[in-house]
């Protein structure tokens, strides 16, 4: 199953993306934001950072990228579509997810591990894992103040698209550890058709026992399994 | 074809939750101005754009807004036009 890992000015996270696809024996390939076609693809991953300095908005620039019309046009169709961070903040911008992720209710840059319960264990980039696990990873952004209005909020649970919820270390729905004051607790949501996954926290960093957490991993051999049932 | 000078204001959704802006009043309080209800931070952005006429420029902004230039998730937006800015490039 060939991944691509589209490259934008100011993406810091294609590297750690590619090597954790690698290493759960994907096949990725790195994509250039100029390029005007996906070359074969089974899977799309939009890696976390500072595109284009996050002006604007972040992710708001980004999605007018050549490569963004194939994204949209290959989302559309099915494929699926994984958005880290900036890659989450992209999707929203591009109308591929619903809301929007606004400034931190702390006004502070966050960066830290935090634990996130598995809301839904039953997608393409979860179903490695088991609904009520709590997963370690870290996040580290500005922006991840997930916010929608209250009907979307509402079709978003009812419809099961919250994939990730921050909690406390047990599980729990403490509302003190949610780390940006996002609505509901929204770590990770998915559209409605299921192909599309945006999240804020970094699976790609918790991807070997040397970098604290290997909970990260199965979002990775989730997708890898998906696309190619004889691997992983 | 005229020229025009167009102020584009991004400004956060009421009820949005504005830390910024929040921020920005508790410090004006620390200061004394005890009489500040409410304050919010949004953004402006000066474009230069060529149309027939004024009506023109502020519907193809209205369309950038929507576009680009506002989320309309959070974000209203508001156009004006400015007089145009002496350009310290000319010799005057």
């Amino acid at each position: 199953m060939r991944t691509a890992v589209v490259t934008f000015p100011g993406s810091n996270c294609d590297y750690d993306v590619y090597q954790a696809i690698k290493s759960v024996g994907g096949d990725p390939t790195f994509t250039w934001h100029r390029d005007a076609t996906l070359d074969n693809v089974d899977a799309v991953v939009l890696p976390g950072g500072f595109s284009y300095g996050d002006y604007l908005r972040g992710g708001a620039i980004a999605r007018m990228s050549p490569i963004m019309d194939q994204v949209v046009e290959f989302a559309e169709g099915g494929g699926p579509v994984l958005g880290i961070c900036n890659g989450f903040q992209i999707l929203c911008e591009a109308g591929l997810l619903p809301g929007a992720l606004t400034r931190n209710d702390t006004l502070k840059f966050e960066s830290k591990d935090v634990r996130i319960r598995v809301e839904n264990a039953d997608t393409i980039f979860s179903r490695d894992y088991g609904v009520g696990q709590v997963l370690r990873m870290p996040i580290a952004h500005a922006e991840g103040n997930y916010y929608a209005d209250q009907g979307t909020l509402d079709s978003l649970e009812s419809g099961g698209q919250v994939v990730f919820r921050y909690c406390d270390p047990s599980g729990g729905d403490d509302g003190g550890w949610n780390p940006n004051g996002s609505a509901r607790s929204i770590a990770g949501i998915r559209n409605e058709a299921g192909n599309i996954l945006g999240m804020m926290p970094h699976p790609e960093r918790a991807v070997e026992e040397v970098l604290g957490s290997v909970d990260g991993l199965g979002v990775f051999t989730s997708l890898v399994r998906q696309l190619s049932p004889a691997v992983a | 074809m005229t020229q025009h000078h167009l102020e584009i204001r991004i400004i956060p959704r009421p009820g949005l939750l504005d830390p910024e802006g929040k921020a920005i009043h508790h410090a004006l309080d620390s200061l004394g101005y005890e009489s500040v209800r409410n304050v919010r931070v949004g953004k402006a952005i000066y474009v230069d754009l060529e149309a027939p006429t004024s009506e023109q420029a502020i519907e193809e902004a209205e369309a950038m807004c929507r576009g680009l230039l506002a989320n309309p998730v959070t974000e209203d937006f508001e156009i004006g036009m400015v007089s145009p800015a002496t350009d310290p490039g000319k010799p005057s």
